[in-house]
């Protein structure tokens, strides 16, 4: 069984603080749904009024249709992972994963065989009667699903759960993790700081700042027509040139920024006159050197580049100290750039995105 | 016979010891000096500071445990004698002063000390019960202190628990008096409500010395539970909940087993204490009822019979202790996790 998840006009107040400001958005059943945002931004804020451990200050969280308004954690068809997974440590492996049924009356020899079947779905048969502590970081977090689908919740949430493990098991894991939904076919509320995370397991993805969801869509929308100026910068890297527009049609805009006039996709819907910003994305960048000066061309001066294995990153500054970031395929040859010498970069107007000038994500 | 006890045989040993000792030392000095050194204990504080760890260390258990304790041992088994006659021939060991707490005066018509032995076993009961009731109070205190109240609340709480035992113990026991007795706060509260009729004898009923007992020991139970539990990660408590558990599920199966060894120190020392109370049970006692300590009390001190006292002394010990280990046994604590 899987449930929907509906935000409805929700904002949660800590005294005067808000951490949740208006959000309104519905989570369909069956989907792998990510809040993305940096620390402090109300995504974890979020999932605790899903799970029922706060309830929102106005609004309603509606699971399946039903108001959840009243209902505590313990009532709700949510199962919660935490960050630091939470498991008892006194316990066995097999006594974590079926506490949720010891509490729902179901007897000891049903409970083992029910561990045992999760057991195998994790790929830890046989390991029931271990203790928590004698197991490795990526089988605790396995252990940790299991003790949460054991109580079959309609809707599973995600608190950050592979933060804590190394780079090789995180990348791991988000595979499985991927797999377990749709091997279970539940709803997926998962919360990261993490883009990675959120662009390679989601089907969509709600991106959040300070309170505010910015925008809701899937990997792809997000990334390459971010809505904000906040999204632009904080999925992915990009390069922001401020300015304002001189000249706008419903297709493209042209922002007079420092480097002269930059022609974008006008995204925005901006007008002649309003304050933006365009956003071109390191990869969209290119070497314009010996080309004929044209449209969108950026002068600039080479800082240094780094070797990053299946790209280059190149590190420019270009007009009022502006610092810019392109990056390179590696294609088996070592780009042609000169530290200290002064390059033309080039990008095409339908790579680039014209926002209304906004907060940027801290890098 | 006792100077021989006390003071001799130390001095013996002592002297006996640097004989031995001297030579070696002397011989191999820098051998000596190099395997002091060489101690880790010593490396790590140095030569000045370990050596005034160690020798504070064994001076207080030597001196302030083993020797008082084994004096009273030795004590009670010996014969009460006028002062004259120790050391002399009649000056033997003897286990009369134990008998007498189970068999009484040889040819008295019961069989057994019961006078005492009710006493006794009461006294281990009644501990039992404070115990129990402190528990009681206690844990949701401590838990609400541990892991529910925030920061400043949490700080302000704990110091409420501490400003009443700055008022001390008999003051303290006496104030229960007036609270528990016949004309005292309580009654004449009920009886302005007419609840009751006529005043109940709290103090008869041994209802004040259970209050007063159990109030004595609070902070003892308090803490040892609020640091076992302050150390739970809430979010096992969240997660537990989250599961589907009910409140008191969540309390047995996730915070008590975490907080096992807290549980038991803090009933460890309460049970020892309250056994071993004097001033409590003398002032808030009924008539009737009687505490162990009370009878050691009178042989110490108006019996003047310090063997015997002795003796009954060392059975409570032994029964406290044996008592504790076989509850940390049955409910699966070490000693080491009760240090923690």
């Amino acid at each position: 069984m899987s449930a929907d998840v509906e935000l409805d006009h929700v904002t949660i107040r800590f005294g005067d603080f808000t951490a949740v400001d208006d959000a309104n958005l519905r989570i369909k059943e069956g989907e792998f749904f990510s809040f993305l945002g940096p620390s402090g931004c109300g995504k974890t804020t979020i999932l605790r009024a899903v799970s029922g451990f706060l309830e929102p200050t106005e609004g309603e969280v509606r699971i399946g249709g039903q108001n959840m308004r009243g209902i505590g954690p313990n009532k709700r068809p949510t199962a919660l992972i935490f960050q630091n997974l939470a498991l008892f440590p006194l316990m066995t492996v097999a006594e974590n994963i079926a506490f949720g049924l010891e509490v729902r009356g179901v007897d000891k020899y049903e409970r083992r065989k029910r561990a045992d079947q999760l057991l195998e779905l994790i790929a830890l048969e046989g390991q029931g009667d271990k203790k928590v502590g004698e197991l490795s970081g990526g089988q605790k977090q396995r252990v940790a699903i299991a003790r949460a689908l054991a109580v079959e919740p309609e809707v599973l949430l995600l608190d950050e759960p592979l933060s804590a493990l190394d780079l090789k098991l995180r990348q791991h894991m988000r595979t499985e993790l991927r797999a377990i939904q749709q091997r279970v076919g539940i709803t997926f509320i998962y919360i990261t700081h993490d883009q990675g995370e959120a662009l390679t397991m989601s089907d969509r993805i709600a991106v959040m700042s300070q309170g505010v969801i910015q925008q809701v869509g899937d990997g792809a929308a997000v990334y390459e027509n971010s809505q904000t100026a906040f999204v632009a910068s904080f999925v992915g890297e990009n390069n922001p040139f401020v300015g304002r527009v001189s000249a706008a049609d419903k297709d493209y805009a042209v922002v007079e920024s420092h480097f002269g006039p930059l022609r974008g996709r006008n995204v925005g819907g901006l007008s002649a006159g309003d304050q933006a910003m365009l956003f071109v994305r390191p990869e969209s960048l290119s070497f314009a050197n010996g080309e004929a000066a044209g449209e969108n061309v950026i002068q600039s001066t080479v800082l240094n580049s780094e070797f990053e294995g299946s790209f280059f990153s190149v590190f420019l500054r270009g007009e009022g100290d502006k610092d810019i970031v392109m990056s390179m395929t590696n294609s088996g040859r070592l780009p042609e750039v000169e530290v200290g010498g002064t390059s033309r970069l080039a990008f095409s107007p339908d790579r680039a995105l014209v926002l209304p000038k906004g907060e940027v994500a801290d890098e | 016979m006792n100077d021989f006890f006390g003071l001799f045989l130390p001095a013996f040993f002592a002297v006996l010891l640097a004989i031995l000792v001297a030579p070696v030392v002397q011989k191999h000095s820098g051998a000596v000096w190099r395997s002091i050194t060489g101690i880790k204990f010593v490396q790590r504080n140095g030569v000045v500071i370990s050596t005034y760890l160690l020798v504070a260390v064994i001076a207080w258990v030597v001196f302030m445990i083993i020797l008082p304790q084994a004096y009273m041992l030795d004590f009670s088994f010996r014969h009460n004698l006028p002062p004259g006659k120790i050391g002399g021939p009649e000056d033997v060991y003897t286990l009369k002063n134990y008998q007498y707490l189970i068999f009484g005066r040889p040819g008295d018509e019961e069989m057994f000390n019961w006078l005492h032995l009710g006493v006794f076993i009461r006294t281990i009961v009644a501990s039992i019960f404070v115990t129990l009731i402190n528990f009681v109070i206690c844990y949701p205190i401590a838990y609400y202190i541990a892991q529910v109240a925030k920061g400043g609340q949490a700080r302000a709480l704990i110091l409420f628990l501490i400003l009443p035992f700055w008022v001390n113990e008999i003051l303290r026991a006496f104030a229960f008096r007036i609270l528990f007795g016949t004309s005292g706060v309580i009654n004449a509260f009920l009886q302005t409500m007419g609840i009751i009729d006529q005043p109940i004898d709290f103090i008869r009923a041994d209802v004040a010395l259970y209050a007063g007992l159990s109030y004595a020991y609070i902070l003892l139970m308090v803490f040892p539970l609020y640091n076992a539990i302050e150390s739970l990660d809430h979010n096992q408590v969240e997660a537990a909940r989250d599961l589907g558990s009910p409140w008191w599920r969540i309390h047995w199966r996730v915070v008590i087993p975490h907080a096992k060894p807290g549980i038991a120190s803090g009933c460890t020392l309460v049970f020892m204490l309250a056994a071993g109370a004097l001033a409590a049970p003398q002032i808030l006692g009924g008539p009737s009822s009687f505490w162990f300590t009370q009878i050691i009390y009178r042989w110490f001190n108006t019996g003047g019979n310090w063997p015997q006292g002795a003796a009954y002394a060392i059975v409570l010990l032994l029964a406290c202790l044996i008592f504790v280990l076989t509850v940390m046994r049955v409910f699966k604590v070490s000693l080491g996790e009760i240090a923690k």
